[in-house]
Order: C-alpha cells, then structure tokens, then sequence
C-alpha cells in the first residue's frame, strides 16, 4: 500500500490582510511515488496554494483541512512543515544580503537534520557533500561564494533552488513556476535534478503554466486549476489538449 | 573607621545594626561638593596635584550644562542623589550562583562562559574564583613586566608611576571637554593603565586579565594607554556577558596617545543592562573615548559591538596629528525593546597624508532609535587627507527608527572624502525563504544580522568574535514574531 503524503480536503484559504478569499474548496490527495501538476492561467491563485501549504504568514486558512504525513499543518510553523519534509522551489527566490549561499545551506541542512533528530554536519562534511551536489547542478564555487540569491540570474536562481532540493531530500516537494525564464540547457538541469530525486517514497506537485518542463518530468495525474478549485484531473493528455486548446472551456466550466 | 563588634553577630536587630555601621563606614554620603572630591582622592592616598586637578575639573563642571543635541530622551540625571565613592554593595551580592537571577545565568550558559568567569561576572563572592583570577593575574603581569609593559589600575599607576599618568592623563580629552567628561574628571574612582614602551609589541592581547579583573571599577571608569614609539598593543575592554550592574550611570573616558609607527588596537564588547522590555531600569552610559596618533605614521582601530544599556552616547575619535597617521572606526550597535543609542566617531585630521575610515553597522528592532552620528573634519594644513565612510542601517519590524547625521568639515582643497550610506530592512519575504528551509526565525534574524555586520565582526579578536556573534543573537531576541 503506497503511503498517503498530502490530504487536502475542501480547503479554502485567502490573503491574511483585507481577507480576500482565493482557495474555495479545494480537494487534492498526493501518494508517495506519484507527481502531480498543477495547471491553470495566470492569476488563478495557483501559487497561493503553494504558500498555504507551506504556512507564508500573509495567507490564512479559513476552512477545510490539509495534512501532512499526519500532521496536521495548521497547526505547525512554516519551519516545522520545512522540516517535516515539504520543500517549495519559489517563483522568485529573495535576495538575502549579508548571508553567502554557502553558509545559508549550511544552516538549512542542519536545522532539519536538528529537528528529525539528526547529529549535524561539521563543517568538514557539509563541504564535501556541497561538492558533490554543487558539480551536479552545475553551481559553481564562485556562487557559493556569493550572497544568496543577490545579482544571480534566472536560471542561477532556479538552479540553486533544485540544489537546495536535492540537500533536504524532502518527502514533498512543490515547484511553482519552476521553469519560468530558464533557457533550453538550464530547464533541462532542473528537470534532470528533480527526476534523480523522485522515488517511490516521496512526491512532487508541479504548479506551472508551461507544458515544456512537463513534457520531461512526466506527470502522473494533471489537474486543472480555475477559480480557486480543481475542475478537472487527467493525465499527460490532458495536458497536451491545454497546450492547443487554452483554458478558455474550463473557466467558463468553473464559472 | 573601625566596624563595631556587633557586625560579626549575624542574628536578628543586632545583625542590622551591624550592618548600618558598616555601610557608614564604607561609602561616602550621596552628593557632590568640593569635601566629597577631598575624601574621595584621601581615600586613594592621591597626591596633590591630582586632587587639584580634580577640584578644578569640578569647578568648571559647575559651570557646564548637560549636553541635548544628541537624538536622545531619557529621565533627568540627579547628580546630587548619587553616591561617588564605589563602594561594593554587600547588601545585594549575591553569595552564590543559586542566587543569581536565571536569566543571567541562561545568557551565560548561551555564550558558552566558563563558570568561574561566571561568578566573577555576576558578582559572587568565591574565593576560590577571587583567588585564582589574582593568581591569572599575577603570572600574566609579571610576564609583561619583563618585556617593561605597565599594566594595571590607574590608582596603582598614580601611586607607581605618578610621572607617566601626570604627563599623559587628561592631554587627550581635558577636563573642559564635555559635561561628562568634566564631570569623570573631578570623581573618577578606578580604570586601567597601560604603557607600552618604545618598541615593544605586547605579546598577548591585554584581555583575559582585564575581563575578570576590572570588575566594579565603578561608573566614572578612566582608561589611559600610552604606546611609545614602534610599539604595538591590542585591547580588549568589556566583556560579552551582561554585567549585573546596580549603578545607572556610567560616565567613562578612555584617552590613548599614540607615537611615530605604533599601533593600537581597542576592542569593545559593550554589553551592559539594557532596561525590561517597556524601557524601565537600564544603563545610561555616556562615554568619552579619543586617541591621539600623536607620532608619524601611527595608527589607532576602534572597533566596537555595542549591545547594552539602555541609552548610549559614545563617539570613540582619533586625533591624526602626526603625518600618515591613520584612524580607524569600526563599528555594530544594535538596539532592541526601548533602548536608544546616538554613537559614531570623530575623525580629526591635522597631519599630511592622514588616513580615516569609518564602518558603521547600526542594528534596530522593537521600539528603538538609533543614530550614526559622525565628524569628518580636515584642517588646513592635512594635505592629501583622505576618509572613506561607511554607515548602513538594518531594521527589524517596523516601530524602530534609524538616523544618520554625518558631519563634514574641510578646508583643505587635496581632500578626498567618499561617504557611502544605506538603509535596509529584513523582509518578511526573507524570514519565510529562510523558514521554508527549515532556519527559525529567529536563527534566520541571527544569520541575516551576522551578515550584515561581518565585516566589522571580522576586526574582533577571534575568540571574542565568536562570543560577540553570539550576543548578536541572544540581544536580539523577541525581536521577531
């Protein structure tokens, strides 16, 4: 039996100022093993979910339920959901001053490995697995040198984001927007770090409006996002038919 | 005055009675005049021209006015309520760790102090700690003694090497200098001496010693270090761990004279009581600290972290008198809850090829105001003067405020002055991407705040830097969520 890592049942969430609602009854339920992507237009709220899930405080919960391996998030800090295995790649990752990349991973890895009660890497043994992942992802010394995020380019940012993936080793991980401004070689480093990191016993949730990096992660369920719910679930297909079709039938099908 | 008996008998009334006498016979009565600055040098066997000295700084304090311009609002100072004589307040100290208040002894356990160090900071009474710290002392004097190093209380020095301090002290900041320093002048009870000799580079940092040592110097402090020439010294003043301290104001001067190639190195931790979180009780720290590069081609560094007291008004200045003589500045205050710093420094160039630079790293979170405020000024005759300036500000949240108040003064044409200054703010975008990654928040403050003031951090004696980036933490705590 595959384990169940995400229940989402009939959540409704919106903007914690001002209250305006974006999620309206949402269902999703994702199993170890499987990926899920997210399609729908822009400004649809898909990145919203993405925030929810993994507790940003300028969203609140207003109705339903969401847990996690158990746990229910509501109740958990946005560091604990960290912890407990959710990783989300952001849109567009912030620029943090003063704090080299190097050292914010170092502080990244070993608070999880603090929280699931693992001994924490000296500094001798993060380095050498930096390393290894660095090489893989195409990041260089001179990045990790670098403030995080400050002055990178698109593509620097999303790959960094896939490295940060492939060091927490998460059970969950979302990528919202994951593709966005990245060229043909640079998508193709992140699809290749996020398919060497699927396995059978954790899941992937793509939230994206681009069928290309679809096309090479290979989804197992596509779902239709519109209007603050899924109006429809399918497979790869489904997919393909937005790609010539639009979203035009199932907004007006949501509306 | 000789206690009376009863004070051996610890039971009941009589205990009391003891008690009294012997508070009596130690202190001096609140209050400031002429007779209690007589009794203050004949309690320190001072000889005359000291006492004079004293007396005359007084009577121009008289005539001085506390100062206002500074971006400060504090409760008036009664001067006349305050006791001048330090006398160790028995009644409160406490006897052993178990009695020391819990959160103190969190905060040390936090910076990883020893426990030794501990007692010594909180005050107690251990003998065996008191002994062993002479000891320390003892064998670290002696060892600098060899090498002709003078290092010691500025009270030993007057009696010792009544020669030195009479040529040195007060030739950097005079008694007319300001309302504070007026005021230390004419009362200061205790600090530190040190003369480095004409080529001599002390061998270890004058630190260790000093942090157990130079507790209860009481609150009008007075440092001299004199370096002769090709000599080098580096000290470290303060400690990480907050002090328990019961006097609410602190008036300091800290003079340092510099001669031809010596370098000196001053390194401050300034961590004292900051008040409670609704701004009640706290340190009023007013300190007057100036170098003199006296000598061609000497150098003075300040750095400073200052996280305590509840108000701070310090601006550590370099006279660059002598030709290349170079100042340094190097600088983190952080202010959190109701605490409120105006502090900076003072670059004064009056030699050729005179050099200054100045980092500050001002910190602000919860309700506190901070201010840079600094002087640039080249005189006439500085010929190729030359000053970079450096003045950011971070602030945590949005009730603290955060000023820069930079001063120019040039009236030489082959000048070059750069001054670069920002503001920033760390985002709620920034706390999440960092809690997304599993970093708490307040670990995500630490980390974003380490950064911010590493390259001062990295002036700091290791071993200190360490503690110091630690502190960094622990002052800012609560200033999120």
């Amino acid at each position: 039996m595959t384990e169940k890592l995400l229940e989402i049942k009939g959540l409704c969430a919106g903007v914690a100022e001002g209250g305006k609602e974006i999620i309206k009854g949402l269902d999703l339920s994702v199993k170890a093993g499987e990926t899920h992507a997210i399609m729908g237009p822009n400004g649809a709220g898909k990145s919203t979910l993405s925030y929810v899930l993994t507790g940003k405080p300028d969203y609140v919960v207003t109705g339903g339920t969401m847990h996690f391996c158990g746990h229910d998030l509501t109740s958990l800090k946005p560091e604990e959901r960290a912890a407990l295995g959710i990783f989300l790649s952001m849109q567009a990752p912030v620029e943090i001053p003063g704090v080299t990349t190097q050292n914010f991973l170092k502080h990244a890895v070993n608070a999880v490995r603090k929280y699931n009660n693992l001994p924490e890497l000296d500094a001798a043994e993060f380095l050498k697995l930096l390393r290894t992942k660095a090489k893989e992802f195409e990041v260089s010394a001179e990045m990790l040198k670098r403030e995080i995020n400050v002055g990178f380019s698109g593509g620097e940012k999303k790959r960094l984001e896939i490295l940060q993936l492939s060091l927490l080793q998460p059970k969950l991980a979302i990528l919202d927007e994951a593709d966005s401004g990245l060229d043909i070689d640079a998508l193709k480093i992140v699809a290749n770090g996020v398919n060497q990191w699927r396995a059978a016993d954790n899941a992937l949730l793509i939230i994206t409006h681009h069928i290309d990096l679809l096309r090479q992660i290979k989804p197992d369920f596509v779902h239709i996002y519109a209007d603050g719910r899924i109006v429809k679930t399918g497979d790869m297909a489904l997919a393909e038919e937005l790609e010539t079709g639009g979203y035009k039938n199932y907004l007006d099908e949501a509306q | 005055m000789a206690q009376k008996p009863e004070i051996t008998d610890s039971s009941g009334d009589k205990y009391k009675y003891g008690f009294t006498t012997e508070i009596e016979a130690d202190t001096v009565p609140c209050g400031l005049n002429e007779d209690i600055i007589r009794l203050i040098s004949a309690k320190k066997k001072e000889p005359d021209w000291l006492l004079e000295r004293r007396l005359k700084a007084y009577r121009h304090w008289l005539t001085m006015k506390e100062p206002h311009w500074a971006k400060l609002q504090y409760d008036a100072v009664d001067f006349q309520a305050l006791s001048y004589y330090a006398a160790p307040k028995q009644k409160v100290r406490p006897q052993s760790l178990k009695e020391v208040d819990e959160k103190l002894l969190e905060t040390y356990n936090k910076l990883g102090i020893p426990l030794k160090e501990q007692e010594a900071l909180a005050g107690v009474v251990a003998v065996d700690a008191v002994f062993d710290s002479v000891s320390v002392a003892t064998t670290y004097r002696a060892k600098l003694a060899e090498q002709g190093i003078i290092f010691c209380s500025i009270s030993e020095a007057v009696q010792n090497h009544p020669d030195l301090v009479q040529k040195y002290l007060g030739s950097v900041v005079p008694y007319t200098d300001n309302f504070y320093a007026c005021l230390n002048s004419a009362v200061f009870t205790d600090g530190s001496f040190v003369y480095i000799p004409k080529g001599v580079k002390a061998p270890m940092e004058l630190s260790t010693y000093f942090r157990i040592n130079a507790q209860n110097t009481g609150q009008f402090e007075r440092t001299l270090i004199v370096a002769e020439d090709d000599s080098y010294v580096s000290y470290l003043e303060g400690c990480t761990a907050p002090q328990r301290d019961e006097n609410q104001l602190h008036a300091a001067i800290v003079e340092i004279v510099v001669m031809n190639n010596a370098e000196v190195k001053y390194s401050t931790v300034q961590n004292w009581y900051p008040g409670d979180k609704d701004g009640k009780g706290g340190v009023y720290n007013f300190v007057t600290k100036r170098a003199a590069c006296r000598g061609i081609n000497s150098k003075i560094s300040w750095t400073q972290v200052e996280t305590g007291s509840a108000v701070t008004w310090k601006y550590p200045s370099c006279i660059l008198q002598g030709d290349n003589s170079v100042g340094e500045f190097y600088s983190v205050a952080i202010t959190n809850n109701r605490q409120q710093a105006d502090t900076g420094t003072k670059m004064i160039h009056l030699g050729k090829n005179t050099r200054s630079k100045i980092i500050s790293k001002g910190i602000s979170a919860g309700f506190s105001n901070q201010t840079y405020r600094g002087l640039v000024d080249i005189a006439q005759n500085a010929r190729n003067a030359r000053n970079y300036s450096q003045c950011d500000s971070l602030l945590i949240g949005s009730t603290c405020g955060s000023h820069t108040v930079p001063y120019i003064r040039n009236r030489s044409k082959s000048a070059v002055l750069e001054h670069e200054a920002t503001t920033s703010k760390i985002s709620a975008e920034q706390l999440f991407y960092c809690q997304q990654r599993g970093i708490k928040e307040e670990e995500a403050v630490g980390l974003i705040v380490n950064g911010f003031c590493k390259e001062v951090m990295q002036k700091l004696p290791m071993e200190f830097a360490i503690e110091a980036g630690k502190l960094i933490n622990i002052s800012l705590e609560g200033s999120v969520g």
